[in-house]
């Protein structure tokens, strides 16, 4: 109990001292995450709504293989991207390995299933529905999808957020297609990752907690603007 | 909606600026986490960045992973600690040659109660084949690192033929070596470990040094550039000047200098 | 809008609606013209959801066909709309709910919002045009699926039940509406079990028991001297409601 008591003091102080090299982290963190949360959105929402609403043969094993993708070990990820970007690798001349925009990668075809999945299940339910209605109008197509995609809006920002959680919190891809570079890709799971292996566990505990105040206050945010939305469009 | 469309404007603004970190001169080297975490390039690369403008990008493993990263040309530079890997890897051409930079040495970690009876031994041979006699548990790196091959050939040495002979109360961890180290600390374990990291490491609950000084711990540091024969997009001129300052007199100088708690961790040895 | 010619009349030809393995429309023939309004009068479970579904071209039926004057698809899609008993309506403006409708009608951009504006001055809410669509009181809603209906300019408008969940005064507002619609010359076909809204707004009745066409006749006689045993009990209101 010490230890954790410790380490809130310590997250508190951390949060406190704004350290350069503390915020720069945080900076990265958020900018990977950020980005690739909205790389993942871009693709993941249109497949989501097209998976829902199209109607064609395997859709139901796709359904199935999208939704265990969810689970996509971020390790597997990170060593499939690492084997793509790797010198020796089909992209390996993009010199992308070690690099942020890597990172982002990584994250990216980490969260898109998740984005994708969630997207798929809301727009399948809201389907239910609008279809009549969307159908008496002539909309159909991916143009019916995308109404449909804008005006679930909120509902879909908790998928986002679902996928903002994951690429925030995983280790395993960006460890290893960005290789931990201090002051290049180190962001703050990195950062606790390495300071567990040195051994300085209340250090790496409190910037645990400082990441997980960090990821509970973007969701606060996001909760925030989606009630605001939510009562001004019902 | 305004908004929102305003904010997907200044991501994808913040996302195309992303790849300008990378616009800077750098080199990569792929290195031991021994020579990360003891905090030694923290203290070596800012000199070396400020006097050449050329920026290190370190990414610590194991130095099995880390001479892998340079067969793969991930790495213009590797600097690791396992000769017989390290001259292999330039005898097979991925390398253009070795250099010794420094050494530290080994030293068997266990904890203070000691069941084995080791503590204050000089003979590593000795302490190894007592940890197994006595069955008392002892952590094995497991990665293939430079660790992991040098306590593989203690085992060796002291006739003992681990494959075969290993029980339940040796654990194979495959691990850096902070995270076997903290498996350590929560087994009371034996360990293998190099003393940077071991002094760097602040988790030590009942642990400490209970084999230290054996000849046969001596641990060598080489380094090597990536051979641009195979890899052209290793940086040959920014690659060698990291390694011709090493090996430079004010390299070694700054190798010395550092020191945790009062303690050298690395001595320079560049001939 | 351009209509060189009628979509209607409209005829159903022994059209049969299975689902489930429950035959719930059995082969169902009806001619549905141009001018007084028509009521699909029965009890809840007869069908009448699933007739006006039929007609609409939003269900194909299972044996029989569905009929249109009309062998284009596209021009008769666009000729009828439909009002279902709970509006949907899209999270924008309740105009942007009409001028959505009529983008994808293929109104041209700049005459949408005039359309627009008509029809929800048509239904009394210009006042509301900027206000959510969603957050409009259940009468609202439904009068601005009205409206949307209206900036269409059908030759028919489907109403399946549509004050079956509204506050007297608000169906009050709905029937007037359903009257404009009828006086402007738009074909009404309207399901209701409510009998005296189909006093009120309806010229004819089709009385649909178990799925199928029991009698039809016109309104006053209906009421008055029911030809069947099914209707008479209907009217007097001792059907088994289901």
């Amino acid at each position: 109990m010490d230890s954790v008591l410790q380490a809130l003091r310590g997250a508190f102080g951390l949060m406190l001292s704004a350290d350069r090299a503390l915020v720069e982290i945080v900076w990265l963190s958020l900018e990977v995450s950020l980005s690739a949360v909205v790389f993942a959105t871009l693709l993941g929402l249109p497949l989501g709504a097209a998976i829902a609403i199209g109607r064609f043969p395997g859709r139901r094993a796709i359904v199935v293989l999208l939704n265990a993708l969810m689970g996509l070990p971020p390790v597997v990820v990170g060593l499939f991207v690492y084997l793509m970007l790797s010198r020796a690798g089909p992209l390996g001349a993009l010199g992308l390995l070690f690099t942020p925009p890597a990172m982002v990668i990584a994250q990216s075809i980490l969260i898109l299933p998740i984005i994708a999945a969630l997207c798929r299940q809301a727009v399948e339910d809201a389907w239910i529905e609008y279809e009549e209605q969307l159908r008496s109008l002539g909309a159909h197509g991916p143009g019916a999808a995308l109404t449909l995609v804008w005006d679930i809006r909120f509902s879909l920002l908790t998928a986002i957020l679902a996928g903002l959680g994951r690429a925030s919190a995983e280790v395993g891809a960006v460890m290893i297609v960005g290789g931990n570079i201090d002051g290049v890709t180190r962001v703050m799971t990195t950062t606790i990752a390495l300071e567990t292996s040195k051994g300085d566990l209340p250090l790496a505990l409190s910037l645990g907690i400082v990441l997980i105040a960090l990821v509970i206050a973007l969701n606060a945010v996001a909760q925030v603007v989606k009630d605001a939305a939510q009562r001004r469009y019902g | 909606m305004e908004m929102i469309r305003q904010g997907l404007l200044v991501l994808a603004a913040g996302m195309v600026m992303l790849p300008v970190h990378a616009q800077q001169r750098y080199i990569t080297v792929a290195s031991t986490t021994s020579t990360e975490q003891s905090g030694l390039f923290k203290h070596l690369l800012p000199i070396f960045e400020n006097k050449t403008g050329i920026r290190v990008r370190v990414v610590a493993l194991g130095t099995g992973q880390a001479l892998d990263m340079g067969k793969r040309g991930d790495a213009d530079v590797v600097f690791v600690h396992a000769r017989p890997l390290e001259e292999k890897f330039v005898a097979a051409g991925f390398g253009v040659k070795r250099f010794e930079v420094m050494y530290n040495d080994f030293v068997l970690i266990g904890p203070k109660s000691d069941p084995a009876k080791v503590a204050g031994g000089k003979d590593v041979l000795q302490a190894f084949r007592e940890v197994k006699a006595a069955q008392a548990p002892f952590v094995s790196r497991g990665d293939k690192s430079g660790t992991h091959f040098a306590e593989l050939e203690i085992w060796k040495m002291a006739g003992v033929d681990i494959a075969q002979d290993k029980g339940p109360w040796y654990r194979d961890t495959g691990q850096g070596m902070g995270p076997a180290l903290n498996s350590a600390a929560g087994m009371n374990a034996y360990i293998l470990a190099d003393r940077g990291t071991w002094l760097a490491f602040k988790n030590r609950a009942d642990l400490a040094i209970v084999v230290a000084g054996d000849t046969r711990l001596f641990n060598q540091y080489g380094v090597m550039l990536v051979n641009p024969a195979r890899h052209p997009s290793v940086k040959r001129e920014m690659g060698q000047a990291f390694i011709d300052w090493l090996l430079s007199a004010e390299g070694q100088r700054a190798i010395a200098e550092y020191k945790i708690g009062g303690e050298q961790l690395f001595f320079p040895n560049a001939r | 809008m351009a209509a060189t010619g009628r979509i209607l009349p409209l005829a159903l030809r022994d059209a049969s609606f299975a689902a489930g393995g429950r035959t719930i429309i059995d082969r169902m023939s009806i001619e549905v013209a141009a001018g007084p309004s028509s009521i699909i009068l029965g009890a809840n479970g007869a069908g009448k959801s699933v007739l006006m579904r039929l007609m609409h071209g939003l269900l194909a039926p299972t044996a029989g066909a569905v009929a249109w004057n009309e062998p284009d698809a596209e021009r008769r899609r666009r000729l009828q709309a439909m009002v279902f008993q709970r509006p949907v309506l899209l999270r924008r403006s309740a105009l942007a709910n009409i001028v959505y409708a009529l983008k994808v009608a293929r109104i041209a951009r700049m005459e949408r919002e005039r359309l627009a504006i008509e029809a929800l001055e048509s239904v009394g809410l210009v006042h509301l045009a900027q206000r959510p669509a969603r957050v409009l009181s259940g009468g609202e809603q439904q009068r601005l699926a009205l409206a949307r209906a209206w900036a269409l300019h059908p030759e028919v408008l489907f109403l399946d039940e549509p004050t079956a969940s509204l506050d007297p005064s608000a169906t009050r507002e709905i029937e007037r509406v359903i009257q404009a619609f009828d006086a402007s010359g738009t074909k009404i076909v309207m399901a209701t079990h409510n009998l005296g809204q189909a006093r009120r707004l309806g010229d004819e009745v089709l009385f649909i028991h178990q799925g199928r066409l029991v009698e039809r006749a016109p309104v006053e006689q209906f009421f008055a001297q029911p030809a069947s045993a099914e209707a008479a009990a209907f009217v007097k209101g001792e059907l088994p409601w289901k």
